[in-house]
């Protein structure tokens, strides 16, 4: 049954994923966009993989199709078609894809609990994990504390993307007469038009707010953790900025107090960092933090998640409140 | 699953290329940035295709863990969980870059931008 | 036993009307009336479902949970409809009428 499953979805997302490329309407093909991260995220959960697909299924269908109608209401909404050769990237589409092909021919076939990939390390964390960390999840344990440096890159490197989107939106646009946001903001703000959306919108969104705190400290005994957390967080004040007026939704959230957090986030990881280190251990090693390891361990892991999210959220806000806040031609 | 085979990394192929098509091909920038994120989705789907296990359940200890119980890989999922929110981030830095180009130039076809900077 | 052909017949029906649903839309002659074809998907199709899910699970977390997945579907998916169809109708997609000069009295 899981293998008829696998197959359709698998066949979805290729069907799909042409129809995004093919469309020459920008936004139907955000729209397929959000389709195909949708089945992505369905893949990925008939192939045990739960964290993953929660967060895609949050960022990719999500936040991502926000900031693509966002960013397509200031550009244009068509392609032109180009004209001319198509020879030579075909060729070479296809070349790359027959030599990937080819070296596929070798791989293990999907399942196999034999493959070398199964084999070094991956036994090793799954059975050290009750030993050394003693929560249930498995993937947020290898997240936070194992491979705890990893996720420090990858937090700083979200905080660098969204201080890029600041510095680059941050050039006012010189020459032509644009409308201001406060002239727009009188006229039409957000969606106050339509009743039924703007109740059941403001219903939604507590209950988003929620669900992001239940994920996020509940990320060591189910599938959860900072990362989808954040972006729950994110989609929530999305959907008070699309209800009420972006205006509305960067005075809720000023773009100051967005920096300040993300920065207070990185802070807090390398903090622990630091604190291991001064208390006399390695860096990121969190036996330093209490008497007993496996406490220890509990207490470093929910600190470090607590500022991945916070990082995550703040960013994806300023990044929202910057594109949506620009002044429109 | 053992039904599948190879389907899954056919697939990936398949969507590692059409992203890259869309990426050379198509001119209009913002379907380059959506051509650009089918084409980490693809390698997202390579990475989890390869931790399954046949017979196994998600990395999750329920209760007490049984001798001979197989998980999933975690390690690729670590991998992907970031990679996910990076690629986000990354995506709207490629869409600034769009919009300003727009206010800049007045259009995000590639024809129409270098068109202007060769007169100028 | 008997729960479990209840809760059978009743993931049969919602599958039934899922597919029916998917009929309609491929279908219909109009966007209103495929986004009215749409709606029994979202209503009854995914509220039979649930139950029929509900019905194998006995008292338990996962009852519960199911059963605010399927109050929060039926909060939002017909907002959505609604939304979608009020865009339609503001950038001016004008139904397929059988009459033809009906179309001047439309607002």
């Amino acid at each position: 049954m899981m293998t008829f499953f696998g197959f359709f979805t698998l066949t979805m997302v290729a069907v799909v994923a042409v129809a995004t490329v093919v469309s020459s309407n920008l936004f139907v093909a955000s729209m397929w966009f959000g389709i195909f991260s949708l089945l992505m995220a369905s893949n990925f959960f008939i192939l045990d993989a739960a964290d993953v697909a929660l967060t895609e299924a949050a960022v990719g269908a999500g936040v991502s199709t926000v900031l693509f109608m966002g960013a397509l209401s200031l550009t244009a909404d068509k392609e032109s078609i180009r004209q001319g050769r198509r020879l030579l990237p075909i060729v070479v589409v296809a070349v790359v894809g027959l030599v990937l092909l080819i070296a596929t021919l070798e791989q293990p076939r999907l399942g196999d609990p034999l493959a070398p990939v199964h084999q070094h390390v991956a036994p090793w964390y799954i059975e050290k994990t009750p030993e050394y960390i003693n929560i249930p999840n498995i993937v947020t344990a290898i997240l936070a504390s194992f491979r705890g440096y990893d996720t420090m890159g990858e937090v700083l490197v979200i905080f660098t993307a969204g201080i890029g989107v600041l510095s680059v939106l941050s050039f006012k646009p010189k020459k032509r007469a644009s409308i201001s946001s406060e002239e727009l903001g009188q006229a039409i703000r957000g969606l106050q038009h339509h009743a039924v959306l703007r109740v059941v919108g403001k219903l939604l969104i507590p209950v988003l707010l929620l669900f992001g705190l239940l994920v996020q400290f509940h990320g060591k005994y189910s599938p959860g953790g900072g990362f989808s957390a954040g972006a729950l967080f994110a989609a929530a004040i999305m959907l008070y900025g699309i209800l009420e007026g972006a205006d509305r939704s960067a005075k809720a959230m000023p773009q100051k107090v967005m920096i300040n957090l993300a920065a207070l986030g990185c802070t807090i990881y390398t903090g622990v960092g630091v604190a291991c280190m001064l208390l006399g251990h390695h860096f990121l090693d969190y036996n330093a933090l209490w008497t007993d390891p496996q406490i220890a361990q509990y207490y470093g892991i929910l600190m470090v998640e607590f500022g991945v999210g916070l990082t995550v959220t703040a960013v994806l806000i300023m990044i929202f409140n910057a594109i949506a806040n620009r002044a429109t031609y | 699953m053992n039904l599948l085979g190879l389907y899954n990394y056919w697939i990936y192929i398949f969507l590692l290329v059409v992203g890259l098509y869309a990426v050379f091909v198509k001119g209009n920038y913002v379907k380059r940035m959506i051509g650009l994120g089918i084409f980490q989705s693809a390698v997202f789907l390579l990475f989890i295709s390869m931790d399954k296990v046949e017979g196994g359940t998600g990395p999750i200890f329920r209760g007490v863990p049984t001798e001979g119980q197989l998980f999933a890989n975690p390690l690729p999922q670590v991998l992907i969980l970031t990679a996910i929110v990076v690629g986000i981030a990354v995506t709207s830095l490629g869409l600034a870059i769009a919009i300003r180009i727009r206010e800049e130039y007045g259009s995000v076809e590639e024809a129409d931008t270098r068109r202007m900077d060769d007169q100028s | 036993m008997i729960l479990g052909l209840i809760s059978d017949a009743m993931l049969a029906t919602g599958a039934a009307f899922v597919v029916i649903g998917a009929f309609g839309v491929i279908r219909m002659p109009d966007l209103y009336t495929r986004m009215h074809a749409s709606s029994v998907t979202e209503t009854l199709g995914m509220l039979l479902v649930m139950v029929g899910l509900l019905l194998t699970q006995g008292w338990s977390l996962a009852t519960f949970k199911l059963f605010a997945i399927a109050v929060f579907l039926l909060f939002t998916a017909p907002v959505a409809s609604y939304a979608m169809a009020n865009a339609a109708l503001i950038s001016g997609v004008k139904p397929k009428l059988a009459h033809e000069n009906d179309q001047e009295t439309l607002p």
